[in-house]
């Protein structure tokens, strides 16, 4: 069974035909061919399909695609702006947070979705906001390093290279 | 992996839920936040024909003040309403201290407290806390409205008191009685993961300084929140001590029969469970 939905995402609207047992991961990757967001567990433990919902990080892959009707979703694919990257990813682009890269795009989404609230947030409140998010290279601590500069660069206005005295 | 096919209903009121509900008998199934039910549903461990999804129903919503200084939770009321809600810090102090327990923050931004005290899993923490705070719980279903205590409400694994076409609408909390304090603890493998044992307490002290009341609950030891019933009784009428506490203790692992399982051991759920009683009455008596 299908049904046509209207959503929103990364500012654009869509209206797609989808099976109605789709979950919001399952749309963005399978009708819209936005494969940002990662398909790892399909159950909510490792956080790769973590995606911005009205501001909050969600995992797409337990989200029926209905709900996300009415709501304003953000991937990693609306994460740069017009003028390039966003500094969170130049962060992590500088400081080397990304080895495979396979967690990274929900890792820029639950740090984000941090971030945007209170880009001051400390260690302790970083590795909170990502306990949900799981990642087998890096040991997190180049991760925790890239969203604190991040954080730095968004109060500042600075470009994140600047702060780290890179040219 | 992929659901298999279902039909979603979305009601716009209660008495519409409940009807489709009881159209669809055992094959439907409410979805609050779909945190527990869908990942089931992708796994193929559940296959409701019909999800009846209870998102459009915002008289389910909402942390409502009552007059005698209680709380009624709507079912919807999202674990993140709780854990950032002033009134529940100030009214409900072990509720605030539960929620950073429960998974993590993507799971806290959707799933809710109704549907967390519905799915009844053993190693949730809300059944515990609800079950220690005199929680009663508002249901509404064909024939109308009852109210469970929680008490009452867990029958067993993954099993409540709940009959198809019910809905659980509400959580009503009444005011911790004066002189009482609480406190919770759990361990788990990593933070957020599900409580390989846990223990939620509210301790009454009375004018002379002895315990007055005690409620207790320990959780993923059982098949669902065990009520320490014996260990409450051994902490009344005499003031929380070194001595009391160590009783305490072991009359909790005593007690109880744990299952064994890929997470830890009986034998090791038994050790936490007298040292998690140790740690939250020692809190309590600090
Ligand atoms: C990786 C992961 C880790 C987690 N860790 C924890 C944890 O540590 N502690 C913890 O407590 N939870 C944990 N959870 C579960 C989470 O808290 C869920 O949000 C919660 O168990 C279910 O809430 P929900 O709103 O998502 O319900 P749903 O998944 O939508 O529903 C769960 C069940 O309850 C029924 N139901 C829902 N609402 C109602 C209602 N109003 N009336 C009647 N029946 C209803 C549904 O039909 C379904 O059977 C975890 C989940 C995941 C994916
Ligand atoms: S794919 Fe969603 S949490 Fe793993
Ligand atoms: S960079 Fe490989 S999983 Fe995180």
């Amino acid at each position: 069974m299908k049904q046509i939905l209207e959503l929103r995402v990364n500012g654009d609207r869509h209206e797609v035909g989808v099976p109605t047992h789709f979950t919001l991961l399952e749309t963005l990757r399978y009708v819209l061919g936005l494969t940002g967001s990662k398909q790892g567990c399909d159950k909510g433990d490792c956080g790769a399909c973590t995606v911005i919902v009205d501001g909050e990080a969600v995992l797409s892959c337990i989200m029926p695609v209905q709900e996300a009707e009415g709501r304003e979703v953000r991937t990693v694919e609306g994460i740069a702006g017009r003028r390039g990257a966003h500094p969170l990813q130049k962060a992590f682009d500088l400081t080397g947070a990304a080895q495979c890269g396979f967690c990274t795009p929900g890792i820029l989404c639950s740090a984000l979705a941090l971030l945007e609230v209170n880009p001051q947030a400390d260690r302790d409140e970083i590795a909170r906001a990502l306990s949900g998010n799981l990642c087998r290279c890096t040991g997190y601590t180049k991760i925790f390093e890239a969203v604190l500069l991040a954080g730095q660069a968004m109060s500042s206005g600075r470009e994140p290279a600047e702060i780290i005295g890179e040219p | 992996m992929k659901p298999g096919p279902f039909e979603y209903v979305r009601p716009a009121s209660v008495e519409e839920a409940i009807a489709a509900l009881e159209d669809g008998g055992y094959d439907a199934k409410p979805l609050a936040g779909g945190q527990s039910l869908i990942p089931a549903m992708n796994f193929r461990l559940a296959q409701p024909a019909v999800l009846v999804d209870l998102e459009d129903l915002d008289e389910l919503r909402g942390i409502r003040a009552r007059e005698d200084g209680g709380l009624i939770i709507g079912a919807m009321t999202l674990h993140r309403e709780l854990e950032r809600s002033t009134l529940v810090a100030e009214r409900a102090p072990l509720v605030a201290e539960v929620m950073p327990w429960i998974a993590h923050p993507q799971i806290r931004n959707r799933g809710t407290v109704g549907g967390s005290l519905a799915h009844a899993d053993p190693a949730a923490e809300l059944p515990s806390v609800m079950q220690v705070l005199d929680a009663v719980l508002h249901v509404r279903g064909p024939d109308g409205g009852r109210t469970i205590p929680v008490d009452e409400f867990y029958l067993g694994l993954f099993t409540t008191a709940l009959e198809p076409g019910e809905l659980l609408t509400a959580i009503e909390i009444p005011p911790l009685p004066a002189g009482a304090t609480c406190a919770f603890e759990e361990v788990s493998r990593r933070h957020g993961d599900f409580a390989l044992a846990g223990v939620a307490v509210v301790v009454e002290t009375g004018a002379d300084g002895a315990v007055a009341r005690a409620r207790m609950s320990l959780l993923s030891v059982g098949d669902g929140p065990v009520l320490a019933e014996r260990t409450m009784a051994s902490l009344v009428g005499r003031a929380l001590s070194a001595e009391s506490i160590r009783d305490a203790a072991a009359i909790t692992a005593e007690d109880l029969d744990p299952p064994s399982d890929i997470h830890a051991s009986a034998a090791f759920r038994r050790h936490l469970a007298g040292v998690l009683t140790h740690r939250a009455l020692d809190r309590l008596r600090a």
